[in-house]
This record gives C-alpha cells, structure tokens and sequence, in this order.
C-alpha cells in the first residue's frame, strides 16, 4: 500500500517504555487514588452482580409458569442454562475479536521482477511479482468488535516483510441505520468490482489480475465514506456509493479539499436451485491524478519521465458463480469468476527526458484501455483445488498529441497464463503451489513458479461469498 | 414518450412491498428451527431456512441470497454456540437491518437455553473444529426442541404481539403433541438402549444421550478433519475389543469412511438424516425422529 510508513526506532523505545509498569514508587495520592478506584469498581459490580440476580429470579419464575402453562415431559430434566455467553471475565470480558495471518513464499522468476512493467500502461500501486527466493509476505493482524449500540469497528494492519507497517483497512460501521442502508466509513477497500474487497490471503491465486494492477494498482482503497442499500428484495440487489479522498493509483495525492474520487457500484446475486450461486456487478470509479509521474522508454531509447494531469474513469463489470452439489461444498465444488475493466484518462502529459529541465513539453493526452480475466476453481477432493486463470490487457487508443513525437504505446498485448494448487487441511491453513507464464512486456516470458503458506490464528474468520 | 402507466407503479409497488404484508418474516439458519419456527407460528409467519439438511452446518458462506433475505426478516432464529459463526454475524452486518443483530429481539440464540455437551476442557484449534460453547448439534435430542419451543413461542408473541394468543394457542398443541410423540419415540427405542456405535462425526452426543446409546468412538480423528486410514484402523482395532453394532453418519456427510469400516467390521451404516429435509421422510419435525428411530432400529439387526 501507498500508506506504508518505518516505525521509527525511537518511537518503537517510547512506545515500550509507555507500556511497561511504573518503576517509581506510588505517592500517597495515588494510593488514595487506587483505593477509590477500586471502590468504584466493587461497588459497580455488586450492583450488577443483584441487577443480575434479579433477572435469574425473574427468568425463573417466567419458566415455572411456562412450565405450569404447557407441561414439557417429565423425562426432559431442564438443567439450567449455562451463561454460556459469559465465559470470559475481569477486563478481558469486552476484549474484541483478534487475529493474525502468517504468509511466506518461495519464488522462482526468469525475469528480473525489479525491472517489471506492463508495456503500454502506466505502472501504479503495488504491482508485479515481487521479489525472487524466499521471503515472508504481508503479515496481517485484525481486530474487530461492535462499538456499542451504534457502531462497529474494525482495524487491519498490515506488517511487511520490509518491517514497515500499514493500515490496511480500518474503519467503522454504523450497525444501526434504517431502511437497509449500511455506512461505512474510514480506511477501506472499495466494493468496487468483486475481488477488490478481498484481502489477498483471501484470494485463490498468489497475485492480483493483471487487469487489477494495471488499472487499480493492484487494489483499490480509499479514506472515505461509503453507503451501501440493501434492496428489501428475495433477489439480492445492492446499490453503493464512495467518496474518497483519491489519493490512490489511478488517482494521486493532491492537498485540496472536498472528495478527491467517487465510486458507484451495483452488485446483484441470487442462488439458483439448491445447488448454483451467482453475483454479478457494474462498477464505476473515478478520479484525478495530479503530476502522477513514471518513467517510459521513449523513441528515442532514453528513459524518460512523464507526469500525467488528469481524469481517470475506470469502469468494471463482474461476475462469479459458485456450484456445489445440493450446496455442500466440502467435498467438491466449482467457482468461476471473471471481470472487464476499462478505463479512460484525459488531461495533459508532461514530456521530460532524463529528468533534465529545459527539455519539458507538455500536450493534451487520453487513453481508452481495457483488460480482462477469468479464473475457475475446482474443489476435486476434501482439502484440494486446482484452478486455472487467463489474463488479457487491450492497449486500447492512446493519444500522445504533440507528445506522439517523442513517444508511442506499443500494439502489444499483455497477457498471462496461471495454474496453482493448493491443499487446505482446515479451515485456517492453506499451501499453494502456483505455476505462471507472463507476458508483460514486449518479447520477455517470464516463467513464474511461487509456492506459498498462509496460516490464519485467532478468532475465526467470516465466510466471504 | 408512453404516457403514464399507474397501475405498472402499483404493480411495481405491491411486488417490493409484498414480504412486509406476511405477519412475521423468519429467518432460519438451519432447517430444524425453520420447521420449528413454522409449527409454531402456522400462516402467521413466512419462513426462509437459510441451509438445507445435505449442506455441512459448519460451511456456509455468506451468499448473496442469504443477505438479502436477512435484508428483509423480522426474526433471525440461530442455534448459536458458534455453529454459524463463519457466515452469520456477516450476513447480519451487511444485511442492513439493525432488527436481527444478535442481541436485539429480532435475534433468537437457542443454545443457551440447553444444557450443552463436550465443551471443551482445553480450547486449541490442534483439537480440531472444537466449540467453545460446547457441541452445537443440540436438536438431536426432541427434549432440547421442547426446551426451545416455549421462549419461541414467547419470542414470536412479543414481535407481533397482536398474534400473541394464537402463538400461544399453538405452542400449547404444539407442545402437548410433541410430549406424546417423545413418550412414543422412547417406548420405541428401548431396543437401542445400551447399544455401543461409532459415530463419523461427532454430530449426535445429545441423541446418544437421550436414548442411552453409547459412542465408542468416531471416524474423524478430530471434530471436522477428514477420517485419515491410519486413524481407521486405530478404530477397527478399538471395536474388536469393544464390538459395536453400526456406525452412524449424517446425510450431509460423505459415504467413504463409513463404508470402508463397515465392510472391514461386518457393521451396518446407518444414515441419519440429522435436520428436517436429510431424507423423504424427515419432512417435519416429527418425521426427523420417526425416521431416525426407525433407522436406528435397522441398524440394529
């Protein structure tokens, strides 16, 4: 992510030093201050303690009467009810939900992954196959929990294998709003298209689409606020809007106020018969980059750099259907899912070889691209899948106007071959061996072999269609 | 342009409105409280079961269809201890309806009103899928039902209130119905009584319970890990010492393991249905233990 910052040393030192215990030694008037605490918190539980006793008194009473009312058979001894609920205790009791997912991977790439690109397309985000051999991948931890009566709350942060820290996602939601309407707001990836909303542990394949790093930078995040409504229909139809601050690829970070990126999206989905699921979607996002600057070779062979000005629109159509006999889908199951993305950017280019100024020349630019994939999963046996993925880039219309002198966007399509499997003894284990043919760059294969771990601790997640 | 149509409004209309008309829409996350819940509350409720009895309880994920149903209900009727906890708590909170989150009345829990088995004395994921709570597979035992049906009843009254007398009128057939069937059942299983048996998972601690029958032990070396054929063998070996008279499994769960050391120990398999819907004749409630009963019973010879 875009957001990743170096947890300073120092602060690291501060930080332990806050947490660990006083080392002074208390003052009267913090021993007075303990003692009334410690009042404070005997006399709040006993009075929860009788409210409590209270209610047991009452839910007997209400059972006896039931009892008396409509008897239940003799043979049927009713044990009380255990507060099965309550197990937890002391200050421990409202801990939230917390967990963890350990990743690591072995790659073994043809191509120099530090010199990867996608010839025609301007690079962005988080994209390509990261680095050769061993090394550990994203490290997630999450925490969640209901707020209060209004509010639920939910922090991931992301720890990477550079030992930076990011926030992947953290943001709240507002449980209690009427007529279907579900807010959300904070750091979070967009609904936009189906896989964006995915974490990356989540994914059935080691690395992002082709489409999405081309297009998205890999995922699309945003600080922001979405609303999303849920139709009061049998058929599941969802309407959702985002406004962000457009920092992120295709946008860029542009100190101004007011929504710097918008998002509209349409996402409906039904079961048919016992044994089909489906969803589809349209998406639409747009926003605008600001001297979003990259290097290209230009005709001349130099590495130049270019800034683009501008707005980007970028359009997605979705779909996944899942198949399970009678919708059991422990033993075998099919997953195919696919999604088209477009994407317009208009505004101007700045030219600017090497860097050195003097030689700058900006002129109106746009851009109409697409790309594609589509991906199927087979579940052949209890804790094994195979899949397989093909990924399409269109190069589309680039208009370079004066700046076509200096500069060309190849007729090449970007395209990629994928095939993995992966074994999943349980829920909160799974190992992958993924296989890839890439084709990002003109005249260059790179053969791509991955084999990965993901390990997920803690509370148990959801179940994400 | 056409000129304007009203009727299409009002057609259009009546078909968004339609769910809300029902008294009482229910959403049930397994087929046994849907069953219930319909016992209970006859044509006063619209009942949507979100599994069916072929689906794995355990996994389930948070469909489309399922939001969009919780979208729409009054009541969510959930066994609770964690059965549903890997789809549930999702589809209530993108549901969009501040009705049916847990804790609210328009949210019925039934396991803490059970006295719940095998709660786990040590909490590892090593143990396999283990519960904290205890094993959520509650509405084995008919007397669990019975325990559950009088708060549902008082729940359905309390979110339609002007239905209260009928809900009432109902859970008293309902329940003297079910006291006489439960008499039944249990003249009827007196042959089962004492009868050892392997289990494939362990999916029916509260029928062994109730009918006395005794778990020697189960097929998947721990609570949701596929049977393994060293662990097989392990069992084969156990019931030569300990010979049993049938292995059970549920309707849901595949065929293999319990074939395999049916064959090897001259055993028979008995397919459970386990929930309302896992065969022909477990279409209600009391079809779930006639059936089960009588498969027993076979299983037996």
């Amino acid at each position: 992510m875009a957001h990743s910052f170096r947890v300073p040393r120092a602060v690291a030192v501060a930080l332990a030093l806050t947490l660990s215990p006083p080392l002074h030694a208390a003052s009267d008037a913090e021993v007075a201050e303990i003692r009334e605490q410690l009042r404070q918190l005997r006399e709040s539980y006993e009075a929860r303690l009788q409210a409590l006793e209270q209610r047991l008194k009452a839910a007997e009473a209400a059972k006896t009467k039931e009892a008396s009312d409509a008897p239940i058979p003799a043979a049927a001894p009713v044990a009380p009810a255990s507060p099965a609920s309550l197990s937890a205790s002391g200050i421990a009791a409202f801990n939230p939900a917390i967990s963890a997912v350990l990743q690591g991977r072995y790659a073994n790439l043809s191509q120099d992954p530090e010199k990867f690109a996608i010839s025609g397309f301007a690079p962005g985000g988080e994209i390509g196959p990261g680095r050769r051999g061993f090394s550990l991948g994203e490290s997630e931890l999450a925490i969640s929990a209901n707020v209060d009566h209004l509010f639920a709350g939910n922090l991931i942060v992301s720890l990477t294998p550079e030992n930076t820290v990011s926030v992947e996602e953290a943001y709240g939601v507002y449980t209690a709003a009427p007529y279907g309407l579900v807010p959300k707001f904070g750091r979070f990836f967009s609904g936009l298209g189906y896989m964006n909303e995915q974490h990356q542990h989540a994914w059935d394949f080691i690395d992002a689409p082709l489409a999405y790093q081309a297009f998205l930078g890999g995922q699309y995040a945003n600080d922001g606020l979405q609303v999303k409504w849920i139709a009061p229909t049998d058929l599941f139809l969802e309407l959702g809007a985002e406004v962000g601050n457009g920092d992120n690829f295709p946008g860029s970070a542009r100190n101004k106020n007011g929504v710097g990126s918008g998002v509209i999206y349409a996402h409906t989905g039904g079961d048919i018969g016992a044994s089909h699921s489906w969803r589809a979607g349209l998406s639409y996002l747009q926003t605008r980059a600001q001297d979003r600057d990259y290097s290209q070779v230009d005709l001349a062979g130099n590495d130049a750099q270019v800034g683009f000005n501008g707005t980007s629109h970028v359009a997605i159509a979705d779909f996944v259907w899942k198949y399970a006999t009678n919708g059991n889908a422990q033993n075998t199951n099919f997953k195919l899912q696919g999604e088209y993305f477009w994407r317009r950017e208009s505004g101007d280019l700045t030219y600017d070889v090497d860097g050195a100024l003097g030689l700058t020349n900006t002129s109106a630019y746009t851009s109409r691209q697409s790309g594609w994939y589509l991906q199927g999963v087979y579940q052949f046996m209890p804790y094994w899948r195979v899949g397989a993925r093909y990924d399409r880039l269109d190069p589309g219309h680039v208009d370079y106007g004066a700046n076509a002198a200096f500069l060309e966007s190849p007729a090449f399509h970007p395209e990629r071959y994928t095939l993995m499997v992966d074994w999943t003894p349980s829920e909160f284990s799974r190992v992958r061996l993924q296989w890839g043919q890439s084709k990002t760059q003109v005249g260059m294969t790179d053969n791509q072999l991955f084999l990965q771990y993901i390990l997920t601790l803690g509370a148990h997640g959801a179940h994400k269609f | 342009m056409t000129s304007f149509k009203p009727w299409l409004l009002a057609a259009a209309f009546s078909i968004w409105a339609a769910p809300a008309l029902a008294a009482l829409n229910v959403f049930a996350t397994v087929p046994e409280w849907g069953a219930l819940t319909e016992e209970l509350g006859g044509d006063k409720v619209k009942v949507y079961t979100a599994t069916n009895a072929l689906q794995d309880p355990h996994h389930v994920e948070a469909k489309p269809s399922l939001i969009a149903r919780a979208r729409g209900a009054d009541l969510v009727v959930a066994t609770g201890a964690e059965l549903e906890i890997g789809w549930l708590p999702l589809v209530t909170q993108q549901a969009g309806n501040p009705k049916v989150q847990a804790g609210k009345p328009g949210y019925f829990d039934a396991a803490p009103l059970i006295p719940m088995v095998e709660k786990p004395t040590r909490l590892d994921r090593a143990e396999g899928d283990v519960h904290p709570l205890g094993n959520p597979h509650i509405q084995t035992d008919p007397r669990n039902i019975a325990r559950i049906a009088g708060p549902l009843s008082a729940r359905l009254a309390e979110l339609d209130p002007s239905n209260a007398a009928y809900y009432q009128a109902r859970y008293k057939a309902f329940a003297e119905r079910w006291t006489a069937a439960i008499a039944r059942w249990e003249r009827e299983a007196v042959p089962l009584r004492g009868a050892p048996v392997l289990v494939q998972h362990k999916g029916f601690p509260y029928l062994l319970d109730w009918l006395g029958m005794k778990e020697i032990a189960a097929l998947e070396p721990k609570p949701s890990v596929e049977p393994t054929i060293a662990h097989l063998s392990e069992v084969l070996g156990t019931i030569q010492r300990q010979p049993v008279k049938m292995v059970i499994r549920a309707a849901y769960q595949s065929d293999r393991a319990s074939q395999w050391i049916a064959e090897r120990a001259k055993i028979n398999v008995v397919v459970l249905p386990f929930t309302v819907g896992g065969d022909d004749a477990a279409k209600d409630l009391f079809g779930l233990f006639d059936d089960t009963i009588q498969r027993l019973l076979k299983g037996m010879q």
